[in-house]
């Protein structure tokens, strides 16, 4: 497996099973607005997923199509990092999880907008402009939210320190990384974490939500190495229908 | 309920239209949420280049009770409607 594909694999992996994950709220989110939101997001990331993926398969040259790497792969062969695959839990976590994501998912596509590969280098360009807005509207909510009632506060506290631990596995730079990096087709890795970390401080401090002091972090999902419990789960559902129809398609 | 967020009235420019007109309402915790409601709302279908929100409370009305003494009397004064004149073809699309 070349770096570049398993690198295109980690950002088409990335939309593709937070998608999934967002779209399990749609008809379940507490206000309409809500709802309809949150399926938006999840189309765009749907969206960039055939991009990514779209390309990945060209880059693998074996045939495949980014239906079958979303489709006909098995847990193993993912590369998303852990956090994307955790469960939405309440609401709150929920868009704790995305804002955390977006925060590192715009500053990503940003370094992208630069990339060594020109057809990088455009979807980058037309994915930043849907997290652009993302990260603004999950920023906003985790700070209506954190800075609301004393239930909403407990609650997007709860899930700060829940999903802090899979903050650093998307920072965590390694052989892919640094290649990618070398080549100049993706951004160094320290640095978007500082311009992550100033923009999650500032959120976090207003909304009144303390970061927990621990560098400890998760890993094992963009390597492959080892997913969460629910990575399979995801995919029983997702996958289902071209598991049981191979090839049926509207 | 007691704690439902309030009501926004949005109104949205088209693509062509030089105006905006109402679209919808929606529930909102404060206006910038408002806006990125009624875009997430209203302008997932490419409807849009410009987003107005107001909140409902503060839009005045007219009574449904009062049409006869607001409206019926411009029911008799056609001359009113500029329908009697000739537009030179010169003028244009109007």
């Amino acid at each position: 497996m070349s770096a570049y594909f398993e690198f295109l694999l980690r950002m088409g992996d990335n939309t593709l099973i937070l998608g999934h994950r967002v779209s399990e709220w749609c008809g379940h989110a507490p206000v309409i607005e809500e709802d309809i939101a949150l399926a938006n997001t999840a189309l765009d990331l749907i969206g960039q997923t055939q991009l990514w993926l779209g390309l990945a398969a060209e880059v693998e040259d074996k045939g495949r199509t980014a239906d079958d790497l979303a489709m006909l792969r098995d847990a193993w062969d993912f590369r998303n990092v852990l956090m994307v695959e955790k469960p939405n839990g309440d609401f709150g976590q929920t868009l704790m999880r995305q804002f955390l994501f977006d925060a590192f998912h715009l500053e990503m596509l940003k370094g992208l907008t630069t990339s060594s590969k020109p057809r990088v280098a455009e979807i980058a360009a037309k994915a930043v402009k849907e997290v652009q807005y993302h990260v603004e509207r999950s920023g906003d909510t985790v700070i209506g939210l954190g800075d609301g009632t004393a239930e909403s506060h407990a609650r997007m506290q709860d899930a700060l320190n829940f999903m802090w631990p899979y903050v650093g596995e998307m920072f965590a730079s390694d052989d892919v990384d640094a290649e990618m990096l070398s080549t100049g087709i993706a951004p160094d890795l320290t640095q978007l974490r500082i311009a992550f970390d100033a923009h999650v401080g500032a959120v976090m401090a207003d909304a009144t939500l303390t970061i927990p002091d621990s560098t400890f972090a998760h890993k094992g999902g963009k390597s492959g190495f080892q997913h969460t419990e629910h990575l399979g789960h995801i995919l029983t559902q997702m996958q289902w229908l071209q598991r049981a129809y191979p090839g049926a398609s509207w | 309920m007691k704690n439902e967020w309030p009501l926004w009235e949005v109104f949205i420019r088209g693509q062509h239209g030089m105006s905006h007109r109402h679209v919808g309402s929606l529930h909102a915790a404060d206006e910038e949420s408002a806006i990125k409601n009624a875009r997430d709302v209203y302008t997932r279908r490419n409807e849009g280049v410009s987003i107005w929100v107001v909140e409902a409370r503060h839009i005045a009305a007219s009574s449904p009770s009062e049409k006869g003494p607001l409206y019926e009397p411009s029911e008799s004064k056609v001359y009113r409607h500029p329908t009697f004149f000739d537009i030179p073809d010169e003028v244009g699309a109007m």
